[in-house]
């Protein structure tokens, strides 16, 4: 695991100069984190690479790190080594302004809907970014951290002696 | 259904055909909209969400083991292949060692689903052209895998089967004089559905080339599962990244060429025979030993003990309340679904309850490919292209 995650990691930093910001095992997961700015060049040096596989992405909310409280997260997978590997991009909540990565795989288009309609990432040059599984009336994006599940009214809920 | 006709700048009678939310041809809540000419669909568009139960959300507030009952609702054709996707995910974060009998148990209730699933899926195509009895025929025997599950867990369609740690409880003989039945029987009824269907003058004439999609098509669309294999792609989670012990067992992968809704059948029919080859293999050889692994702190301590020993008290309160608190980290863990790479993505900030969780759900991921394969051909290819595919809504909107 740690060779991919150096193979990748040195590849990367080659072909387009020093991109990966940084670098980790998560249990079976070599991870890159890298700007947003460079995403789709990262994406498609990947895909050159081998990674033909879109395996998953979606988007994750951190209200608590400042700067970068949205995250998109991509999985890509290559058959033929077998290799799995998570790339991330951390941004600011004040632009959420993304390359679309359906230039590169056309399953890209539902994964992004579906990240615009629940986190509000605006996918630059999406042919058809509107909201998938919510209404399109609604007028909030329902994922993310500010939006608690359960109604703050309800005071039955309230369990002082766990910490809920 | 409604149907209008609609004047185009190609100075060609375009009809637009509302094929859903609700139809009975399309076994599900799926809403397409078509344009047509004449009995040709010339351009689709797909509207999803009307069972989206937002999953991803209402597990950021629950505990680990009370998000196994979610996880039965995403393809509830096959919800043991869900509950222990799940259970696996949440063992990886936690580091626990499953005990070799209860990964052998899981593959047989895996595999048993993935037979159910398989099922449907293959009946349903033979319903939607035409052939009932095949269907009711083969529903007999969904059953007894059905009184399978009842005699393991006590539920027989959404199962919450099997817990964080390993089985519940160990198969009793009956279970094993059951399975056992099943896997003897169970060819017999697979042949002569076989000979009913396969080589059936209307079903071929129905099915060959129609929605048909490229291997290379496939990838770019990420199909996983029986839909890709049909493609020609031999990509399965179970041999490519074995869980549970797969790779101690014996069977093939069946692929198809063509990628149509013939070769969907027939993979799905293959499949089912390596599945039986699995459970059999499984049952024969089950290990001796322990059921569960030892977590005391995930795994939900004997009732006996409870009521006489202190430690176990305090973990079974601790379990049920769901106040166990998970160590912080991020994992993805992916099985081999019945319609595909079934995936858990989730991040633990160190609480009782998962910081986000992404299911990847194969249904959502293919079905984006429906308008494609399904634009230049006939009405009635477009309603056998979706049963083949087997998309399920709650696996779809999740």
């Amino acid at each position: 695991m740690s060779e991919l995650l150096e193979r990748i990691q040195n590849k990367l930093n080659n072909d387009l100069n020093g991109v990966v910001v940084s670098s980790q095992l998560d249990y079976d997961f070599p991870v890159f984190i890298v700007e947003k700015a460079n995403i789709h060049h990262v994406l498609e040096t990947l895909k050159n690479d081998g990674f033909k596989y879109l395996t998953t992405m979606c988007g994750i909310h951190f209200p608590d790190n400042a700067g970068g409280e949205f995250a998109m997260m991509y999985q890509l997978h290559s058959l033929e080594r077998n290799e799995r590997i998570r790339v991330k991009c951390f941004m600011s909540e004040k632009d959420l302004d993304m390359p679309t990565a359906t230039d590169l795989w056309a399953s890209a288009n539902w994964m992004e809907r579906e990240a615009f309609d629940f986190y509000g990432f605006k996918f630059k040059g999406h042919p058809n970014l509107k909201r998938i599984l919510n209404m399109d009336e609604m007028n909030y994006h329902p994922l993310r951290k500010e939006y608690p599940l359960e109604d703050a009214s309800r005071h039955d809920k309230e369990d002082k002696y766990f910490g809920r | 259904m409604e149907k209008v006709t609609t004047p185009t700048p190609e100075s060609k009678d375009y009809s637009t055909l509302n094929l859903g939310p609700t139809h009975p041809a399309t076994h599900g809540i799926f809403q397409n909209i078509l344009t047509m000419d004449g009995e040709i669909i010339v351009k689709a568009e797909s509207t999803i969400g009307y069972i989206h139960r937002a999953f991803e959300k209402l597990a950021e507030r629950r505990p680990y083991n009370q998000i196994t009952p979610i996880t039965d609702r995403l393809n509830y054709c096959s919800s043991p292949i869900n509950n222990m996707g799940w259970h696996m995910t949440v063992e990886k974060l936690i580091g626990a060692e499953i005990p070799k009998r209860a990964q052998y148990m899981r593959v047989i209730i895996m595999e048993l689903a993935r037979i159910a699933d398989h099922v449907i899926c293959n009946t349903v195509i033979a319903v939607d052209s035409g052939a009932l009895s095949g269907f009711l025929y083969m529903f007999q025997w969904r059953e007894k895998i059905y009184e399978i599950y009842e005699a393991i867990c006590g539920a027989r369609l959404t199962t919450n089967i099997g817990r964080v740690g390993g089985m519940e409880r160990d198969f009793t003989p009956e279970i094993i004089e059951k399975i056992k039945a099943f896997v003897n029987d169970f060819p017999k009824a697979l042949d002569e559905f076989d000979r009913l269907v396969t080589r059936n003058r209307i079903f071929v004439d129905r099915t060959v080339g129609a929605g048909a999609i490229s291997g290379e098509r496939a990838l770019e669309y990420s199909f996983s599962g029986p839909n890709l294999r049909a493609a020609g792609i031999d990509y399965d989670v179970r041999v490519m990244n074995p869980y549970s012990s797969y790779q101690d067992f014996d069977f093939n992968i069946p692929v198809g060429t063509r990628g149509d809704t013939y070769d969907r059948y027939m993979v799905r029919m293959a499949e089912m025979r390596e599945s039986l080859k699995i459970v059999k293999q499984a049952i024969e050889n089950l290990p001796a030993g322990d059921f569960h692994a030892d977590v005391p702190e995930f795994y939900l301590p004997a009732k006996e003990d409870v009521y006489s020993k202190m430690e176990a008290l305090i973990y079974h309160f601790k379990i049920v309340m769901g106040e166990t608190d998970v160590p912080k980290g991020e994992v993805y863990h992916a099985v081999e679904g019945g319609n595909g790479e079934l995936g858990y993505y989730l991040i633990s900030d160190g609480g009782r309850t998962p910081f986000r969780l992404h299911m990847r759900r194969p249904c959502f991921i293919f079905y984006q490919a429906y308008t494609e394969m399904i634009s230049g051909g006939l009405l009635s290819d477009a309603i056998l292209t979706m049963s083949s595919m087997n998309v399920i809504a709650g696996e779809l909107d999740a």
